[in-house]
This record gives structure tokens, sequence and C-alpha cells, in this order.
């Protein structure tokens, strides 16, 4: 069907956001693209039901949200353990997640339960609003608060930054000790 | 000591409250994570995808 030139500029400008959403969520740069692909579809077939004047980007997030929980539901069916065989995909394919640097922080989010994982990506990296992240993720505005608050703590713990703002061994310790170490 | 075990209790039932400067640093990684995928753009596909869509339904000449 033709389209709308505002709804194709809107889609479009959603994808790169849609697709770091995607990843933060399953781990895996090629099921997160097949993930915004199928929102794409979604959206477009169901374009009627979008209300002109509110925020096409929550939708489409939210869209992409419901299709990735019951395709998670479909595959944790599938493979006995869900969150463990995720964390083992992420550790096998480090290339597939970008830039090495950010592999440790991933593999610190995907420790996260999944409800506090989207909340605090939807919040601390999407730049939604606590409402329009409760909105997203259909709960209310005072449940994303606290899986956003805990999912900080527990990241802190897992990433053992202290007060003292430490993130461990820097970067550069951090190459050296691996290129001396074995 | 019955200050303690109100503490106790208080810690239970909430997370310790991180300093600023964790949640300051936490944000920051979060954000270069996500924004690293951000500024890789729109993939070909994406778009090629819309094109496909959208030329069903023209006239065809």
């Amino acid at each position: 069907m033709p389209m709308d030139e505002s709804v194709r500029k809107a889609v479009l400008g959603a994808v790169p956001s849609l697709r770091a959403f995607a990843i933060s969520l399953c781990g895996n740069v090629d099921r997160a693209d097949d993930l915004v692909q199928e929102t794409m579809l979604r959206a477009l077939a169901n374009i009627d039901s979008f209300q002109p004047g509110t925020n096409m980007s929550a939708w489409l997030f939210t869209i992409l949200r419901n299709h990735f929980r019951s395709e998670y539901r479909k595959r944790r069916r599938e493979v006995e353990d869900g969150e463990g065989h995720y964390a083992d995909t992420l550790k096998s394919q480090p290339e597939q997640h970008g830039h090495v640097e950010f592999r440790e922080f991933r593999e610190a989010l995907t420790q996260l339960p999944a409800d506090q994982r989207e909340a605090l990506i939807l919040v601390g990296a999407s730049g939604f609003s606590y409402e329009e992240a409760a909105h997203i993720c259909e709960c209310a505005v005072g449940t994303i608060k606290s899986r956003v608050n805990r999912a900080r703590t527990r990241l802190a713990e897992i990433l053992s930054i202290d007060n003292a703002g430490e993130f461990g061994p820097d970067e550069q310790t951090r190459a050296v000790l691996a290129g001396g170490g074995e | 000591m019955e200050t303690a075990a109100t503490r106790n209790r208080k810690d239970n039932a909430k997370p310790a409250k991180l300093g600023r400067e964790v949640q300051a640093r936490l944000g920051q990684q979060l954000r270069a994570m996500y924004d690293d995928v951000v500024n890789q753009g729109v993939p070909d596909r994406f778009a090629e995808l819309l094109n496909r869509l959208d030329g069903n339904g023209k006239d065809k000449h």
C-alpha cells in the first residue's frame, strides 16, 4: 500500500533506536533485526490503530516489546534454560554485539530479570519518561520506578562499582592484564 | 537493638540507595552501549523493506 510520507519518515527514523532496544532485549543482532522488521510490518499493517498526534516512537516500542515477549515465551518453552541460554549466546558471539568494550556491560545486563532490564533501558537509554515507559510495559509508573532502581542497584553490584566511582580496573589495565596473563 | 532492627527491615524492603556518582556512571555506560547501535543508522534491509511495501500498492505502468 502507498504509505503516507510522514509515516514512512517516522517509522524509518525510529529504526536505529528500535534496533538498540531490541539488541538490549535479546542480545543478538540478527534476532534483533528480525524483531525490528516484524515490528515494522505489524505497525504498517495496523497503522489505522495509531492515533495521530501521539508518540509514534512509543507506539513502535510497544509493538516490539509485545512481539519480543510472545517470542520469548515461545522460545522459553522450546529451550530448557531460557535466561542461561541467552547468556551463553552472548558469551559465545561477542563480535555480534558491536564493540567489545560494551561486552562486560551487556553481560551484566543479561543477569537482570527481563522486567528490570527493559525498564532500565527505556528510561535510562531510550529517553522515555517513567510515564511513557509504564505505558509501553503496561504497568504502573511506580512499578517502573522500582524496577529501574532495582536494576541500577543490581548492575552496580555486578560491575562492582562502589561509591568512589570506580569501575574495577580501567580499560588500559584490563588490556595489559589480558595481554600478559596467559 | 531496636534501631538496628528497624534499619534491617528497611534494607530488606528497599535496595540501598546508590550514590549519584554511581548512578551517573551506570547511565553513561548504558547510553554509550545503546548509542553505539543507534549510531549505526538504518541498515539497508529496512529501507528496502519500506520501499517494497510502499511499491506494492502503487500503480505500475
